[in-house]
């Protein structure tokens, strides 16, 4: 293994050591609070989640193509497939955006407007769970936004030639960066979005 | 057109170029990948930091003077705040894996630099900034909240800067990450050729143990300290009990970090014990694989025992039991590095130059602390002196008779290696023995206090305690003597003190191979190591 990689998945326990505390905090309350909880999963819009959930997948798919081209010194497919990979972390984006308007409109952003007004009697302990909702999915997007920052970065190296099958270090690890990105929304999503959700 | 010189004027003799002399300019200085040079703008910000936070500690202790105290209760508050929070989050933890472990690990393992050595320096960087941060916080008067930022005082009802300290330590706790990830990296990467595990100095298996801890326990202090910013800003609920959130869960989630980082504060230290006491009983480390693997068992076992800063707080009965049991355990391992050191003294050839000393007080003093530890890991004499002096004493035996004399004896052992100057041995022994006398006239006093029933982080106290907190200022005074003299000393042989050569102590290892001060890539040529580590000779007896 390459120092380079162990680096990077050293620093990738890192972040799940990050994204773990919030995990702990979301199941601590989860478990003191299970109705006030199973009443926020109406709000939670699982076609918009499950949308992204399937962009991302595709995402990941992308960047390990664009890591393979760069191992097979192929340069108009590597940016080819970090511009894909771009577009869907965008996409993803912006149908967060739509999601995180919906639940400012539906008054549902502690701290902001919260109204719990179809269940006020767990209004306080819903407060707790959507805020653990914003913090988990936005620390997420901001991971999202820096991988994407980085993604650039690489578009614009390989239109300067910097990689071919001699070195594709760089490209790589982002890839690892993004994938871990995209492994977080995986247990977000079923966290937040699946369980208790009644159709 | 050549200009004509007849002959050139004499020039002064050459001094041979090294790390420090290669480059003055302050842009090769803040530009830096060289890890000898950050090591070195670490222990210029760390030492700074030090002071600062001494000066807090010397205003309260004077306000301990008497009974009533000089300063209204919430100055008192944020003086120790201040105290803790920068001791810990910008001395103690960064101490030895900054400045002496940047300076030493690639030497000791026969590289050119760490593994990435552009992250060092963004480590460094992201120092400064957290440092700036927190100071903002003391400028603008400082948090009153504990170094332990509890809320729902840190965020609800503080009228302080809990926010921009507490970014502060956000911002430094990633330098912190960064750090452990570089010497994990470098130590199972830059290996010279034969330098395999078992022939690591065991100041290298420390740092990694430490680097072990920092990648694992930092990150969830920075997601709590987070929750806790936005707690405060926005009060949204988390921590509030008003609307069902928990303030006990901030304590677990600080905890879970905050118990492992005094073992980030410690291990480095007992990293360099291993080295002075085997040079200066120029012996080999007794028992190196027990030394090596408890630096790791004491890394996990760490992550295991946060609750026992927690037994008075409504912990079950079971997991109070399951942690004061571990707790129990975690001690384990260190008992069998000071045995070791011991054993390593025993019929060695023990000489008592001044980086020996620190290294007998540290085993002398650690030693008490850690006692301590144990009687504070036992539940029932926990509940009796949790919260007052007796845990003050405890921590900083281990943190300050511990982690500090073992900073000051690595300071003076690598001293010639990092600036290629000795020191007087005279004033630092004198040194030596003032920081001993005065450490122990502070701290011993406020075991009894603490046992007498003095609460911790109270600016008044009852009449009866008074001659034991005028005995703890009064040592304090001294030790703040102990520690400005080697600054004098230290400072002064920049300039005039004897020039040093490749091995003074006459030390195994590779880092004394090298010139003092060493040359930017370390080696000419990487070394092949074929011996085992303290490859001292046996030793002599000397009759007559």
């Amino acid at each position: 293994m390459d120092a380079s990689t162990l680096g990077m998945w050293t620093f990738l326990i890192t972040e799940v050591l990050f994204f773990g505390g919030m995990f702990a905090a979301y199941a601590v309350y989860r478990n003191m609070y299970p109705q006030a909880f199973a009443s926020t999963s109406v709000y939670m819009n699982v076609i918009l989640g499950g949308t992204n959930t399937a962009v991302l997948i595709c995402s990941s798919l992308t960047m390990a193509l664009s890591v393979r081209a760069a191992q097979l010194s192929n340069r108009r497919h590597l940016m080819l497939f970090l511009v894909l990979t771009m577009i869907f972390g965008a996409t993803f984006l912006v149908i967060k955006g739509f999601e995180y308007h919906d639940k400012w409109v539906e008054h549902l952003v502690p701290g902001f407007n919260f109204r719990y007004d179809e269940f006020p009697k767990y209004a306080h302990n819903a407060q707790i769970l959507f805020f653990l909702y914003f913090c988990m999915t936005g620390m997420h997007a901001l991971h999202m936004i820096v991988g994407l920052g980085l993604l650039s970065y690489l578009l614009v190296q390989a239109g300067r030639r910097m990689y071919s099958a001699n070195y594709f270090a760089p490209v790589e690890m982002i890839g690892l960066y993004w994938h871990f990105v995209d492994v977080v929304w995986i247990f977000l999503f079923p966290l937040l979005y699946l369980i208790g959700h009644r159709r | 057109m050549a200009t004509l010189v007849a002959n050139p004027p004499p020039t002064a003799p050459e001094e041979p170029v090294n790390y420090l002399n290669v480059e003055h300019t302050w842009k090769s200085w803040l530009f830096t990948t060289d890890h000898k040079r950050i090591a070195v703008l670490y222990i210029l910000s760390i030492t700074f930091m030090f002071f600062f936070g001494g000066a807090a500690a010397v205003a309260f202790r004077i306000n301990l003077l008497t009974p009533q105290g000089i300063f209204a209760a919430e100055t008192y508050n944020r003086l120790f705040s201040m105290h803790g929070i920068i001791m810990v989050f910008f001395f103690l933890v960064p101490s030895i894996p900054a400045t002496l472990a940047n300076f030493l690990i690639p030497i000791m393992v026969g590289a050119k630099d760490l593994a990435f050595p552009r992250v060092n320096l963004l480590s460094w960087y992201l120092y400064i900034i957290g440092a700036i941060l927190a100071m903002y916080s003391v400028l603008r008067g400082g948090v009153d909240t504990g170094w332990t930022f509890y809320p729902p005082y840190s965020s609800t009802f503080s009228n302080s800067y809990v926010l921009s300290a507490a970014f502060g330590v956000f911002v430094a706790g990633f330098s912190s990450i960064l750090t452990g990830l570089n010497f994990i990296v470098t130590v199972h990467k830059m290996r010279a050729p034969g330098m395999t595990w078992s022939r690591l100095p065991l100041f290298v298996w420390s740092n990694y143990a430490t680097g072990l801890i920092q990648v694992l326990g930092t990150p969830v202090l920075a997601i709590t300290l987070l929750l806790l910013a936005f707690e405060r800003i926005a009060h949204i609920g988390i921590f509030d009990p008003a609307i069902g959130g928990d303030p006990i869960l901030f304590q677990h989630l600080f905890w879970f970090y905050s118990h492992p980082a005094v073992y980030i504060m410690i291990l480095p230290g007992m990293g360099v014990i291993s080295e002075i006491i085997a040079c200066f009983s120029r012996k080999r480390v007794f028992g190196y694989n027990f030394v090596a693997f408890s630096s790791m068992a004491i890394a996990v076992l760490s992550f295991v025992v946060w609750g026992h800063h927690m037994f008075v707080t409504g912990e079950s009965v079971y997991a109070t039991l399951a942690f004061s049991f571990l707790s129990f355990m975690v001690a384990v391992p260190s008992a069998i590095k000071v045995f070791n050191w011991t054993a390593t003294m025993y019929k060695g050839s023990v000489s008592f130059d001044t980086p020996m000393l620190y290294a007998f007080g540290f085993i002398g003093l650690f030693t008490i602390g850690g006692l301590t530890g144990l009687y504070l890991a036992a539940l029932g004499t926990d509940v009796a002196t949790h919260g007052t002096y007796f845990i003050v004493a405890h921590f900083h035996y281990v943190m300050v008779g511990g982690m500090v004399m073992a900073f000051l004896g690595g300071m003076h052992y690598w001293w010639p290696k990092i600036t290629g100057r000795m020191y007087s041995e005279a004033w630092s022994k004198f040194a030596a023995l003032i920081v001993f006398i005065g450490f122990n006239l502070t701290f011993f006093p406020q075991f009894i206090l603490g046992y007498l029933g003095m609460p911790r982080r109270y600016h008044a106290y009852p009449p009866e305690f008074q001659t034991l907190n005028v005995l703890s200022t009064a040592g304090a005074s001294i030790l703040g003597i102990g520690y400005i003299i080697p600054m004098i000393y230290l400072i002064y042989s920049l300039k005039y003190g004897a020039k040093a050569g490749p091995n003074p102590w006459g030390a195994s290892g590779l880092e004394w191979q090298i010139p003092s001060p060493p040359t930017t890539f370390n080696f000419d040529v990487t070394p092949t190591v074929v011996e085992e580590a303290y490859n001292y000779g046996p030793v002599e007896e000397v009759i007559g």
